[in-house]
């Protein structure tokens, strides 16, 4: 399983679903090798085999200025941490497919990759490489500005962790490890998966870059089977990618159940809050909830609202809120670590997530689990899951305004969905998506 | 008869401000509540350390020299009122220096907002308490009383100077920007068109060409002699009165360091205009006194000395500044019913015109002076830092509050006990 990103160091959701995934996989006696591009003591892979990319030694091609720094290291090797019935690869890359204009950094500068999101990618220039050695290519694991070399980098890592392997099947989770996916295929002739929780449409709009929208073509392309993680995403995959709808199985993400923390300092901003959760970028529809929080406050003008998050929108989210107005009731947390989410789920009556196209969304579901009520766009993946929200297009700032404004009077309405959403997710489990994820295996293999 | 014309010396008005806010440590969404200390006054003091060491010793040791040798040098300082307490507690070596120049008799002060404030636009009562508390400051420290009134960051309009005439000041020292002159030159006296207050120009040119270009090797005048200097000011037209120069007290040895020889170029300027026959040192006050207006000034809209549009726009420029500004207006009434006094102090440290700066969004040279003052790394962080702080304040006003509706309910009980 080629992976970007394993828990604690994740950026977004990825990180969650594959530590979901792979948790699950392992509780179902499924066997998973597991390759990041960078792990550290901090990564938690108790019940996976970690290996990092970071110390695996590949053939290439040099230019003479690499030849120098790699003198004298020839031998091929790397690291794997054994561990019950998943192993771990860890691969070390700078791969920035996200990365925020420089903005809120109250946060540790130890973990820039929490902090970016949005991706840039760099011009590559292909150079003559005339001499081959063995190296180890440095990744950083994050999010950086040589995006595409890395990913080309982290290509020809997967496919000598296949030559040094055994595996029955090849699962890449998302475009920036389809590459290795490929290359693993092609070296082993074992079947691929490649696994979209976000296509380039939905992080940036119209303005796709294409460069990553054939990356992730030529993935699902190669692949044998392409899994969808919402009837949502697969329409994107058939109608934008072309692909064969026979060929793209839909699996919902499961929820993590959380254990709930308790004696959480909670910040007593005021008696009934309002909360968006999320990076506060385009995909996440944040100027919707500003507009709507400006709604509401003409009615309730003592309601308050948190934006949790970062991401390349804030400074205009913040602008927009002072020139509603609504700065004094508007709070921007930035970017949440630790127990901070469970702090503001605490004291949280509304959840919204106005998502203008979300593959998935897996914070409803974490809200819905803190018993927080919640609203969603029809524009997501959870709201095929999720019947107990309350649902509505994230262009509609009056319906949007009108739900909050009604959660927040009734709460027979609020009682009715904390309870429902709370007996629904139960059955939102990773342990449901990974029996048909293992039924997929079973047939690509048989 | 003497043919020759008789001399009348030009006079000049050299004046420095001295001013540290009380800035902010990291106030996060999730502090709110938790009793947590807004000021970081730990940074303060380092910062107020540095400067003393820096600029405020050596700058003072020099004109206090200067003063000894040339008895007829004259120096005007506006020193805010948080700027005070910080040289009080953290570096009172430096305040003693200041005493000492304020001894010499050589030296004037001027008033100001105790906190460096915005508070003219707040509420004339507001205003009127901070620049008694700073009055009352400077009394305490150096044993004179102010008479002439310099507002926040040299801001004026007509509504000031007649709130500064109402107060009982003599005179307001402001910026000579062209807005108000209309093409007359800031080198004279000019007066209120409603009310007798004087009002003294600084002349922005050769204030900034100290303060900012000293050390520009691009400009055509680099590098500046005290020679060539001392030669503009003498050179002015005959029928001109006045020239003030007025600039930030660090920039002698902060911002423009002891190695660009600044503290040289000041020594020298000073001893050859004080020896200089055509020019005459004084202070305001005694300008007001000797001088006659040569006009009115107009000032419908507010002007400052800040950033190239010189007006309220490097504090309240965009919608952050204006929407945290508005904030804090708002919290005057409740506070001033609680009368908590320490409440109140915190929300006049609020009130510090450089917390709005820092919020400021502006490119270019503007953009570049805020961030070289701003200890945030954008004004985003600025303003959302700030606005955690009012959400805190803004609790335990309401706390506050509800004891107080609690005691008066008590009270009426109370008395409808006795009643009985």
């Amino acid at each position: 399983m080629f992976g970007w990103e394993f828990p604690p160091h994740i950026s977004g959701g990825l990180g969650t679903a594959c530590f979901g995934l792979t948790q699950a996989l392992a509780k179902a006696n499924t066997h998973v090798l597991f390759v990041i591009p960078k792990a550290d003591a901090e990564t938690t892979g108790d019940h996976v085999d970690l290996i990092s990319a970071s110390n695996v030694r590949v053939p290439v091609e040099l230019n003479e200025e690499s030849i120098e720094q790699s003198a004298g290291e020839s031998i091929p090797h790397y690291e794997t941490q054994q561990t019950s019935h998943i192993e771990t690869l860890v691969v070390q890359s700078g791969i920035i497919p996200y990365t925020t204009p420089a903005i809120i950094s109250f946060e540790e500068s130890s973990r820039p990759a929490l902090n970016i999101w949005n991706y840039q990618l760099p011009i590559v220039s292909t150079q003559e490489k005339p001499n081959k050695v063995w190296i180890q290519y440095q990744f950083s694991g994050s999010y950086g500005p040589s995006l595409l070399e890395e990913v080309a980098q982290y290509g020809t890592t997967g496919g000598e962790i296949a030559r040094q392997h055994s595996f029955d099947v090849i699962h890449a989770h998302d475009w920036l490890t389809y590459g290795a996916g490929i290359a693993a295929k092609k070296v082993s002739g074992k079947p691929l998966i490649v696994h979209v929780h976000a296509t380039e449409f939905d992080r940036a709009g119209k303005n796709i870059d294409e460069r990553v929208y054939k990356i992730e073509q030529e993935g699902m392309e190669a692949a044998d089977k392409v899994i969808a993680v919402s009837q949502w995403t697969k329409n994107i995959i058939v109608t934008k990618y072309h692909i064969p709808e026979s060929k793209v199985e839909v699996v919902h993400n499961g929820a993590i159940q959380a254990k709930k923390r308790r004696n959480l300092k909670l910040p007593p901003i005021g008696k009934q809050i309002v909360t968006f959760l999320g990076r506060i970028t385009f995909q996440k529809g944040p100027q919707y909830f500003v507009d709507a929080a400006a709604h509401v406050l003409k009615l309730f003008p003592d309601i308050h609202f948190v934006m949790a998050g970062s991401g390349d929108l804030l400074p205009e989210m913040v602008e927009r809120a002072a020139k509603l107005k609504i700065s004094s009731h508007l709070h921007f947390t930035g970017f949440l670590k630790g127990d901070q989410v469970d702090r503001v789920w605490a004291v949280t009556n509304v959840y919204v997530m106005p998502s203008v196209s979300e593959p998935f969304g897996i914070s409803p579901l974490e809200a819905a689990h803190a018993g927080v009520p919640v609203i969603i766009s029809n524009q997501s993946g959870v709201a095929e899951v999720m019947q107990h929200a309350i649902k509505i297009d994230f262009w509609n700032i009056e319906a949007l305004a009108d739900a909050i404004c009604n959660l927040l009077k009734h709460q027979s309405l609020t009682r009715t969905l904390k309870h429902q959403s709370k007996e629904e997710i139960s059955t939102i489990t990773w342990d449901r998506a990974v029996k048909k994820i293992n039924t997929i295996y079973h047939e690509l293999t048989t | 008869m003497n043919s020759q014309p008789e001399l009348k010396p030009h006079y000049l008005n050299l004046y420095f401000q001295v001013h540290q806010p009380r800035r902010l440590g990291q106030f996060s969404f999730f502090d709110i509540g938790t009793d947590r200390d807004y000021f970081d006054d730990g940074l303060n003091q380092i910062i107020m350390r540095r400067v003393a060491k820096n600029c405020y010793l050596p700058t003072n040791l020099l004109l206090l020299k200067l003063i000894q040798n040339y008895p007829g040098i004259r120096i005007t300082f506006s020193i805010s009122g948080s700027a005070l307490k910080q040289l009080e507690v953290f570096a009172p070596v430096a305040l003693e220096s200041f005493k000492m120049l304020a001894a010499t008799g050589a030296v004037e002060f001027l008033s100001e907002t105790y906190y460096h404030s915005l508070s003219f636009l707040t509420s004339k009562e507001e205003f009127h308490s901070q620049i008694k508390m700073h009055t009352d400051k400077i009394q305490q420290l150096f044993g004179v009383k102010p008479s002439v009134f310099r507002n926040t960051e040299l801001i004026y309009n007509d509504a000031i100077g007649s709130m500064a005439h109402d107060f009982g000041f003599t005179g307001v020292i402001t910026d000579g920007v062209k807005q108000i002159l209309h093409g007359r030159s800031p080198n004279y006296l000019y007066q209120h068109p409603n009310n007798e207050t004087k009002i003294l120009l600084r002349n922005y040119r050769l204030s900034d060409d100290i303060a900012f270009r000293f050390t520009r090797k691009d400009w055509h005048e680099w590098p500046l002699t005290p020679k060539k200097y001392v030669e503009w000011l003498t050179n002015m037209p005959a029928s001109e009165q006045i020239v003030t120069l007025s600039m930030d007290y660090e920039t002698f040895g902060e911002h423009q360091k002891a190695d660009t020889g600044i503290f040289k170029f000041l020594e020298s300027v000073i001893s050859k205009l004080a020896r200089n026959k055509k020019i005459k040192m004084t202070t305001p006050s005694e300008a007001i006194r000797l001088l006659q207006p040569a006009d009115n000034i107009y000032a419908p809209e507010s002007i400052s000395w800040a950033d190239e549009a010189r007006d309220l726009s490097a504090w309240l420029g965009n919608d952050m500044q204006k929407d945290a500004f508005d904030t804090l207006c708002k919290m005057e009434d409740p506070l001033k019913r609680i009368g908590d006094p320490s409440l109140l102090n915190t929300w006049r440290y609020l009130q510090t015109s450089d917390h709005f700066y820092y919020m400021s969004t502006k490119k270019g040279n503007d953009g570049s002076v805020h961030n070289y003052f701003s200890p945030y790394p954008s004004p985003y962080q600025a303003f959302m830092n700030y606005m955690n702080v009012l959400s805190d304040l803004e609790l335990k006003i309401e706390k506050q509050s509800k004891g107080q509706v609690e005691k008066i309910n008590l009270r009426k009980f109370e008395s409808s006990l006795t009643l009985n």
